[in-house]
């Protein structure tokens, strides 16, 4: 990256929604997002004709898009995005969204993601995915996700000898933040013992390493500090964002992602270190990814997360708060929400205002998305660093 | 025939058989037509000649125009996967598979079917399939002689010939006589020899029809009753039919037309093939490996002046034979065609060489099943006539015809 990003001066995060997540639900998106912006109003005041920018993500709102939205939830922005980054969506919501506040084409952006999660939803939302899915993955054994992020995991593990143990130490830690979350949809204790014995779902992946797909919403605010003070609300400034897809294409297995490519101006822009933060959120379909990231956004050397992992602790308490709300591994995936609730989650801690225990003294979060595994990896990351405002 | 074989209870539930999805884009299609023809052929660049997978509608180095091209098998494992979990109700039926990701010697990388003696850092040879959907699809075997047909994932992409019950529908003429043989060679548990018209005294004493586990049956592919009747004598299950009928006459359209003959040309060619295939494909599609081989004259691409009526009966043929591939394909029931040119048999008596020998034609249907192959050519002038119509019909049609 040749130019220095602009700092996001006059930008204001606030307002962390979350539409409490259900296994399965008749309700279409819309509902979803409906009740997000309910929540919303209930939450800030805020009325439809108060929102300027309107920046949505769903991959069940078929056939609609955030176009179809507005109309349907009687928005009428100045501006508006769809983001079909899936897991990568909410940071990449947050940087859209504090340009256009920052530039002034918006002056109060609600990013929003629903998906419901109807029986056998999911078989069918996998079979029409991608086309590189359909012509080239799907055919082998049908496994979905599974197999893909079982592909990645045999890989990872053979080149830098992380084990099973490693990426269990992660799930329990997870699994114990979502103990307090009473919104979590899994929260009984998990033990390293029954994360090992798990059954095998597509070698090497076990159940526990697996997310569980349900139907849920999650929303925040980009605006100005001033009308985020109008409002009453609490508030976060964004110190650096980095976004990048299709990555090192030229990698025969992911076991890298585009972090990597962008990590060094990520921390400069933000003039932190990865000591400096006080919890990190990030996409977790599988642990493994969870791994690449704490290597790729810097928190340990390459091939040293092994290490990492047995010299830290995950849990809320721990050296590195991670995923607090349980992650998508334990509070549940949903859809694309689950690429907006580690930005919800991580404004949470910062806030204060946390779903279940606080990380004690927060004011730094760093947050981080993956999404969209077109064929063979994920295409699009993304992260974020976000400072609480006083 | 059907005292001594099992039969069914009307009334129990039938064993539905899956196939993978279907759903395929234009260029993945295009892939599986090569496939088909038993080319590994992947894209390149027209310009910086990179290989491409997955199919693609541009170069993703430079955008430039990708072609089909023949590339090198050879392969490096990178990674395995057993999947044991799958919301695919043909894949729930077959689990667990294994799967991996190998990087291709011309240089992509693939994700495919895993032979179950591979894993990672092996070399491997990719074997550019057909699946029971009927598309393609890759599949690393080691490289070397291996026992493929020990690893139960392999045999989802071929038709064994071992243990099954066959159909040769004319097992009087010398491709059908060769069929029997061959098919006895290879192990099939009982082969069901047509044979039109009256039987002959002969029969009993015949050193094809009366091999061990060879039933002979009369069958008249141009008869809807003699083929009912047929299939009733059969009564249990039946796993291939090989289509050997036909009937090989000169003679042209205006001059010398022979009409006698070119109407049992087609009642043979294309109508027995519609009757075979109504009669048979029900029973075809009851069972795992299903298969129906068709043998036909590479007269079949374009006319031929020469024997008119006879390639116009083989190009009826053809054209049936791609829609009932299309209709057994939910089936999974694979349709091959094995093309042939003129036979060393009594119908080419007045042609020199290059004639195809019945045994190699035979040979040939059995190589199909076994590697489930769905289009082969036996000898050189099938083979040359495909690659000549492949590459210009139009001219070939003007050559043939000169």
């Amino acid at each position: 990256m040749s130019r220095a990003q602009a700092p996001y001066t006059g930008v204001a995060v606030c307002a962390p929604i979350t539409v409490p997540y259900q296994r399965f639900s008749a309700e279409p998106a819309h509902w979803w997002a409906g009740r997000a912006l309910r929540l919303l109003h209930e939450n800030t005041g805020l009325r439809p004709a108060d929102i300027d920018g309107f920046c949505f993500s769903s991959f069940s709102c078929g056939p609609d898009t955030a176009v179809g939205m507005t109309q349907h939830l009687g928005l009428t922005p100045r501006w508006l995005d769809h983001i079909p980054t899936g897991g990568a969506s909410g940071v990449m919501a947050l940087r859209r969204a504090a340009r256009a506040v920052q530039c002034g084409d918006a002056e109060l952006v609600v990013c929003l993601a629903a998906d419901t999660n109807q029986i056998d939803s999911f078989r069918h939302s996998l079979a029409g995915f991608s086309r590189f899915s359909q012509d080239a993955v799907y055919p082998y054994g049908f496994g979905g996700p599974n197999a893909t992020f079982a592909l990645i995991t045999d890989a990872y593990m053979r080149e830098y000898g992380v084990t099973r143990e490693d990426f269990g130490k992660l799930c329990v830690a997870q699994r114990a933040n979502a103990g307090s979350n009473p919104l979590a949809l899994q929260r009984k204790p998990l033990s390293l013992d029954a994360y090992m014995a798990a059954r095998p779902i597509a070698d090497p992946v076990h159940l526990f390493d697996c997310v569980m797909p349900c139907a849920g919403a999650e929303a925040f605010i980009v605006t100005t500090p001033e009308r985020a003070e109008e409002l009453g609300l609490k508030m976060a400034q964004i110190l650096a964002t980095i976004e990048r897809h299709n990555a090192f294409p030229e990698d025969p297995v992911q076991l890298r992602g585009g972090w990597a490519m962008d990590i060094e101006g990520f921390w400069q822009t933000a003039r932190i270190t990865p000591a400096e933060v006080d919890t990190l959120q990030v996409y977790d379909d599988y642990p493994v990814i969870v791994a690449m990231q704490i290597e790729d956004l810097g928190f340990c050397n390459k091939g040293k997360v092994g290490e990492f992992i047995r010299a830290n602790e995950f849990t809320i308490d721990g050296d590195l708060p991670l995923n607090t709300n349980g992650g998508q591994l334990s509070a549940g995936q949903a859809g694309a929400a689950g690429g907006f609730q580690n930005v919800t989650e991580g404004l949470r801690q910062i806030l204060h205002a946390p779903l279940g225990d606080q990380v004690p003294d927060a004011s730094i979060a760093a947050i981080s998305g993956f999404g969209l595994v077109n064929y063979d990896r994920g295409v699009c990351t993304a992260a974020a660093l976000l400072e609480a405002l006083p | 025939m059907t005292a001594a074989r099992e039969r069914r209870d009307p009334l129990a539930r039938k064993k539905l058989r899956h196939v993978p999805s279907g759903l395929r884009s234009r260029a993945m299609h295009a892939l599986s037509a090569r496939a088909a023809q038993g080319l590994f052929a992947l894209q390149a660049c027209t310009e910086c000649g990179t290989a491409t997978y997955p199919p693609r509608d541009a170069c993703p180095l430079c955008w430039g125009e990708l072609a089909w091209t023949e590339q090198p098998s050879g392969a490096k494992v990178l990674c395995e996967t057993t999947i044991r979990v799958s919301t695919d109700l043909y894949f729930r039926e077959h689990m667990p598979w294994r799967m991996g990701k190998v990087l291709l010697d011309a240089g992509p990388v693939a994700l495919v079917h895993l032979h179950a003696a591979l894993h990672p850092d092996d070399r491997a040879d990719v074997r550019m399939m057909i699946d029971r959907g009927g598309n393609a699809a890759l599949f690393a075997v080691p490289a070397g002689d291996t026992d493929l047909m020990s690893d139960p994932q392999w045999r989802e992409f071929i038709v064994p010939i071992e243990g099954r019950i066959v159909l040769v529908s004319d097992a009087r003429n010398a491709i059908g006589r060769a069929m029997v043989k061959e098919l006895q060679a290879r192990g099939a548990e009982l082969i069901v020899a047509g044979l039109p018209g009256p039987a002959l005294a002969s029969d009993a004493t015949d050193a094809v029809l009366t091999l061990d586990r060879v039933q002979a049956i009369a069958l008249d592919v141009t008869d809807a009753t003699s083929v009912a009747e047929a299939a009733s004598r059969i009564g249990g299950p039946l796993d291939i039919v090989v289509n050997t009928a036909r009937h090989v006459r000169a003679g042209g359209v205006s001059a010398n037309p022979g009409f006698v003959e070119q109407r049992r040309a087609f009642e043979v060619s294309a109508m027995g093939l519609s009757r075979l295939a109504s009669t048979f494909a029900p029973m075809l599609a009851g069972r795992p490996n299903g298969a129906f081989v068709d043998v036909l004259s590479s007269a079949a691409l374009v006319g031929d002046a020469a024997q008119a009526g006879f390639a116009a009966a083989e190009a009826a043929r053809h054209s049936l034979l791609q829609s009932l591939r299309h209709e057994m394909r939910g089936a999974g029931v694979r349709v091959m065609s094995v093309f042939t040119g003129p036979v060393d048999d009594a119908d080419h008596q007045a042609l020199p060489p290059p004639k195809v020998a019945p045994a190699r034609i035979a040979a040939s249907v059995a190589e199909a099943l076994l590697n489930g192959r769905e289009q082969t050519c036996v000898g050189d002038v099938a083979q040359d006539a495909m690659e000549r119509w492949l590459a210009d019909p139009a001219l070939l049609a003007r050559e043939k015809n000169l």
